[in-house]
């Protein structure tokens, strides 16, 4: 993994975190319906889990291709599913919708591995992670990990900073004006990406 | 697509509090002449700058007479920015009109041009009974996932009424809502606490019971809805059923807590067989279970019986016939019409179960015909009925007609339309505003429910305290 892949691994990671709807919005609900910061806290490990583990098993499925199928397909296989589902989320723009205000951990562990699957988190890191000649099972595996902790690490760090500053100083009301649209951006770094398969 | 979330929605009703003043409502327009005219959808300036204010700003005309257009609601709202299905870059632009009649349901935009909403898409009633088994639809909420709207009756007009959804892209019928309705059989409203998944349903009676007019039969028999439903809003099944007494008939309009994080919520029965009271339950969860418990009555008044309609004769009295309520964001001011006696009424609530009266007007009433103080010498018939509040709590505005077949019992003259304001004190009084009163008589059409641009005490629903 060299310094490029982190930067982008982790940039990535800090993009997700940042998105609301990632689940940084849904730890701070869950604080304010019970009036605790440590409701807020409890709420971030399986929020953060469920996107690891989305993450996870995208980047997973992909190594374990790698193990058998010779480079270059694999990358164009890639572009083309990581541009076609930015794509699809430029033209088709609907949103999860599960569970509800009163969750359980691995409740909301499954909220946010789905949410993170629906907007394509792991697709997103993709065409970054096709690097290197090494095709041994061993190596790949301990590479997936290694790509995934970076990312999670990042993800991890925004979206805990945003619910706490969120939840003790700003408040909700600053979503009126601070909820940015990023369906766009989250579109365009997709098919950003997979050009980017495409293209190395 | 919007960059920044609709400026209409709020996290909480506590900001939603702070919103500009509305400046204009949507008022629904019942035609009863009964001779192919269609209802309307009436916009009222109520903008105090404009030259225009309290006066109609524009009819639109729906297309085919006979929809008796109720209790109309938006695509979207303020749950669009629940945590859970997070979709705040929406527009509340379009008004979900259904007609309980017909069971036709219009969708109208406002963005263009808000003074005129633009009919831009109809729900056939044979596509309500084909993909959702009900009819009659009735009060339209937006939810965090949908459009959900509540339908009196089957396809047949009789039990179970129910709740159906809409997709809120598309406008197009999803099914029924309820994965298992447990002993559920009648409806009429229903709202939800989101901060614990649940929803509250009430009880009026069938399109059979009642599209003839009141049945007394059925009243005497106490066969109108009497009930509370509590339901997992998740899991759409039915928790609990609340009975409020089937001396107390008719249980219809709720008003949960705007606060998520309260557990609390007002309903009125219309009227009790015992003694011809209208009563207000306060319905709350206690150790788990939702109870309820009836913390207002308001009495019937003596009347000279040669003032009254047949069925009251025999009594020589008025009942106050509660049709409406209405919650301040804060959750602090309930308003109560009182159709029969003419009387909007405010209580303080601040303590649920103990609610205190603060305030009251009088226009209209089946015995009273007080006259509005803008028009003295004018006597008024038909009386408060549909109201709705501002979202910073401090203007309620009412409107005179219930339901056809209904109007014609109570106000057998034939109601003559209007909708008047009322001004909300700190503490609550309630003071009638002698400059608004809109008077629908050279219409000829009756006014039912209000919405105000922008959103009012009874459209959104809220996430974050």
């Amino acid at each position: 993994m060299d310094l490029t892949q982190v930067l982008v691994l982790a940039g990535f990671g800090a993009f997700h975190g940042l998105n609301p709807a990632m689940g940084w919005l849904f730890a701070v609900a869950l604080g304010l319906q019970e009036r605790s910061r440590r409701a807020v806290l409890a709420a971030l490990p399986p929020i953060v889990l469920g996107h690891a583990g989305s993450v996870l098993v995208t980047l997973a499925l992909v190594a374990a291709v790698r193990t058998s199928a010779p480079p270059k397909p694999v990358s164009y296989a890639v572009a083309a599913l990581v541009c076609g589902f930015g794509v699809w989320k430029l033209l088709r723009r609907r949103h999860p919708r599960w569970v509800g205000m009163r969750v359980t951990g691995p409740q909301l562990a499954g909220w946010s591995f789905l949410m993170a699957t629906a907007h394509g988190a792991g697709l997103m890191l993709l065409p970054v992670t096709l690097t290197g000649h090494d095709r041994a099972a061993l190596a790949l595996s301990g590479q997936t990990l290694a790509f995934a902790g970076v990312h999670t690490l990042a993800m991890l760090t925004v979206t805990a900073t945003l619910a706490v500053v969120v939840y003790e100083k700003l408040g909700v009301s600053v979503l009126r004006r601070a909820w940015f649209n990023l369906d766009l951006a989250w579109a365009v770094a997709l098919i950003g990406a997979g050009a980017f398969a495409a293209l190395t | 697509m919007l960059i920044q979330p609709d400026p209409t929605f709020y996290p909480s009703a506590r900001e939603a509090m702070r919103a500009p003043r509305e400046g204009l409502a949507y008022v629904a327009l019942l035609d009863t002449g009964g001779e192919g005219r269609p209802d309307g959808l009436a916009t009222i300036d109520l903008d105090p700058e404009s030259p225009g204010y309290g006066t109609v700003a524009g009819v639109h005309d729906m297309p085919v007479p006979g929809d008796e257009l109720h209790h109309f609601g938006w695509n979207v709202c303020s749950a669009a920015l629940c945590p859970y299905a997070p979709h705040p870059h929406v527009e509340r632009r379009y008004l979900v009109v259904p007609g309980l009649r017909s069971s036709r349901v219009y969708i109208f935009d406002v963005k263009d041009d808000p003074a005129r909403p633009k009919l831009v898409k109809t729900i056939e009633p044979e596509t309500i009974f084909e993909r959702t088994g009900y009819s009659r639809p009735h009060t339209v909420h937006c939810g965090t996932d949908a459009i959900y709207v509540s339908a009196l009756g089957d396809v047949n007009g009789d039990a179970p009424g129910g709740v159906f959804m809409l997709d809120h892209d598309t406008f197009e019928p999803l099914g029924q809502w309820e994965a298992d309705r447990g002993p559920q059989r009648l409806h009429y409203d229903f709202w939800w606490h989101l901060g614990h998944d649940t929803m509250i349903s009430s009880e009026w009676g069938t399109p059979n019971m009642i599209e003839a007019g009141p049945d007394l039969g059925l009243l005497v028999g106490r066969k109108y809805g009497h009930k509370l439903h509590a339901w997992d809003l998740r899991k759409r099944t039915h928790l609990q059923e609340i009975d409020l007494g089937d001396q107390h008939q008719m249980a219809l309009e709720l008003r949960p807590s705007h606060d998520p994080t309260k557990t609390y919520g007002f309903v009125n029965t219309v009227i009790s067989v015992e003694d011809l009271s209208a009563n207000i339950f306060t319905w709350y969860l206690e150790d788990g279970a939702w109870k309820a418990k009836k913390t207002i009555t308001i009495p019937a008044e003596p009347a000279d019986p040669a003032l009254l309609p047949e069925p009251l004769k025999q009594f020589g009295a008025v009942p106050p016939l509660v049709s409406d309520i209405s919650l301040t964001l804060d959750d602090r001011i309930l308003l109560v019409s009182a159709w029969g006696t003419g009387e909007l009424l405010a209580f303080d609530v601040s303590d649920p179960l103990n609610p205190r009266q603060t305030g009251s007007v009088r226009v209209g009433g089946i015995a009273g015909r007080d006259a509005h103080p803008g028009t003295p010498g004018t006597a008024r018939n038909g009386g408060p009925q549909m109201v709705e509040v501002s979202r910073d709590g401090r203007r309620a505005y009412f409107t005179n007609s219930l339901y056809r077949s209904w109007d014609d019992v109570f106000y057998p003259d034939g109601i003559a339309g209007w909708m008047a304001k009322a001004d909300i004190g700190e503490d609550g009084s309630l003071a009638l505003d002698p400059g608004f009163l809109v008077d629908f008589a050279a219409d000829g059409r009756r006014p039912h429910q209000v919405r105000l641009q922008g959103g009012d005490s009874s459209s959104d629903s809220f996430c974050y305290p």
